[in-house]
């Protein structure tokens, strides 16, 4: 059964140091008080795990919480660049980063593999691209019909975070809206904690949502608006301009640095 | 040029290619903003998807990014991120690929990963997304990217997706398409040489024989194209 929790104490038991983390949420529900909270507790040599980077690891990448980044879209979309995962990848700042890629089909099928505990998913596609010599991929051959396809290695993650809107008092989540890839990494991870818009009563069931059992989640802990600048569907929208203004914000090492203090290490402890 | 600018022609342009009632895997910029323009002109039976799982999405205002709220609420399902991939796309059920990228060369190879050395980036990109499934797994593949010595090169630094056999190129200058393996610039937009295009070229551009001029963008598509980029 899920603890229902607050988010201090669900960081401090669930994620240490070296961990591979894995916080997912693509574009929608992105869990950013709980990134938010791993700063301010100062874990280091993070192996951070993410479809899209989104602005979330630039923050986590650019405070030093990392070793290692997996991805297959490092982008601020439709405004450009990540800077400080840039600068990270390209200049070693603040440390050293190792990556490795992938594609969002590739991604997204080592997850489910990873929930199913199988050792690897097998795909169409990366044939003949660069990302061959450069990520684990490997050919496979079909032991019924002979076809070759591609073979990637299962996510296993220590731990995934992510968001969602509602759980109820015993720690049952519902998520809906645009679902991502939150059922697999949660599934996939040895321990996961989310974090939601609100505690309530009674779930209302909703079509089309996703429903995690409470004994499915190691802990649950409310955080209203923790995905923002990201949005929750039914609660609050996209802040596009914030995304346009993190550019600017992220783009030089010292004015990331004093937004960075303002906002994750000195704002309050949820 | 008088009127419109190079990318709105662009824009233009690339929306034209789009057929009504086509399934459309859609990239997030301006694959998505001709996508729609598209839409809501000479298609209003596209059927648009982004990466995000989003089937069927009709934007009242561009999207900033592959998940706003706006492409989910306007769907007709919203499915998670391994079906849309495995199910839909390769699954072989989406018709057009709508790509953009950093470099292309003459084979219609992309490359959105690296500027430079993998290993020692000179400038690093997003990465590959969605793009090498998408390229390799629709029937037909649209790219949309300005015309440059530094787009178009003889070798991209990295190839991330694999040029298509079924694919349009729609740069700032013209149209090309590829004919046996290799991009052929079939069309000039107005006001554009073939000398210009040649030199916005890193490698020994072919133009066609008959090479065409793109028809100039209507009143009608800059006034609908200038209405979806301010909503």
């Amino acid at each position: 059964m899920a603890e229902v929790t607050s988010l201090k104490d669900a960081i401090a038991a669930l994620v240490h140091d070296g961990d591979s983390v894995a916080l997912e949420g693509f574009t929608h529900l992105i869990p950013f008080a709980a990134g938010h909270e791993i700063v301010r507790q100062g874990r280091r040599e993070l192996e951070l795990i993410r479809m899209t980077p989104d602005l979330i690891y630039d923050q986590m990448i650019g405070m030093g919480c990392a070793r290692k980044l997996v991805f297959s879209y490092a982008g601020n979309p439709g405004v450009g660049s990540l800077h400080r995962v840039r600068d990270a990848i390209e200049k070693g700042w603040p440390a050293p980063l190792e990556i490795e890629e992938h594609t969002h089909a590739g991604m997204a099928n080592r997850y489910a593999a990873g929930a199913a505990r199988l050792p690897f998913a097998v795909l169409k596609g990366y044939t003949g691209t660069d990302l061959v010599p450069h990520t684990r991929v490997e050919p496979i051959e079909c032991p019924f019909t002979g076809e070759v396809v591609n073979a990637v290695p299962a996510l296993r993650p220590d731990v995934a975070i992510v968001h969602a809107q509602q759980a109820d008092r015993k720690g049952n989540v519902q998520l809906w809206g645009i679902l991502g890839i939150q059922k697999e990494a949660v599934l996939a991870a040895d321990r996961a904690l989310v974090t939601v818009e609100e505690i309530v009563d009674e779930l209302e069931p909703r079509p089309g949502a996703i429903v995690l059992p409470s004994w499915a989640v190691s802990a649950v802990a409310e955080a209203p608006h923790g995905a923002s600048p990201s949005y929750a569907h039914g609660y609050y929208d996209r802040d596009n301009d914030f995304y346009k203004a993190w550019d600017g914000i992220s783009r030089d090492r010292d004015t990331f640095l004093s937004w960075a203090e303002r906002w994750t290490a000195t704002a309050p402890t949820r | 040029m008088d009127g419109y600018s190079a990318d709105e022609m662009m824009t233009v342009a690339a929306a034209r290619e789009l057929r009504d009632g086509e399934v459309c895997f859609v990239g997030i910029g301006l694959p998505s903003t001709a996508a729609n323009l598209a839409r809501g002109r000479h298609a209003p039976g596209v059927v648009l998807i982004y990466e995000s799982g989003t089937i069927g999405s009709k934007p009242t205002r561009l999207p900033l990014s592959i998940g706003d709220g706006d492409l989910a609420e306007t769907a007709d399902a919203v499915v998670p991120v391994p079906e849309i991939f495995n199910y839909w796309l390769q699954g072989g059920r989406i018709d057009v690929g709508f790509l953009g990228a950093a470099q292309i060369d003459r084979q219609g190879n992309l490359n959105s990963t690296v500027i430079g050395s993998y290993d020692e980036p000179k400038v690093r990109l997003p990465g590959a997304g969605g793009a090498p499934e998408i390229a390799a797994l629709t029937k037909r593949v649209i790219t949309i990217i300005r015309q440059s010595e530094r787009t178009f090169v003889d070798e991209l630094d990295f190839k991330t997706s694999l040029g298509a056999d079924d694919q349009v190129v729609i740069t700032d200058l013209g149209v090309l398409r590829r004919v046996e393996g290799e991009l052929v610039m079939t069309a000039l937009h107005p006001g554009v040489t073939a000398e210009q295009a040649r030199e916005a070229t890193g490698w020994d551009l072919e133009v066609a024989a008959g090479v065409e001029t793109t028809e100039a963008p209507t009143e009608d598509e800059l006034a609908a194209l200038r209405e979806l980029k301010s909503a």
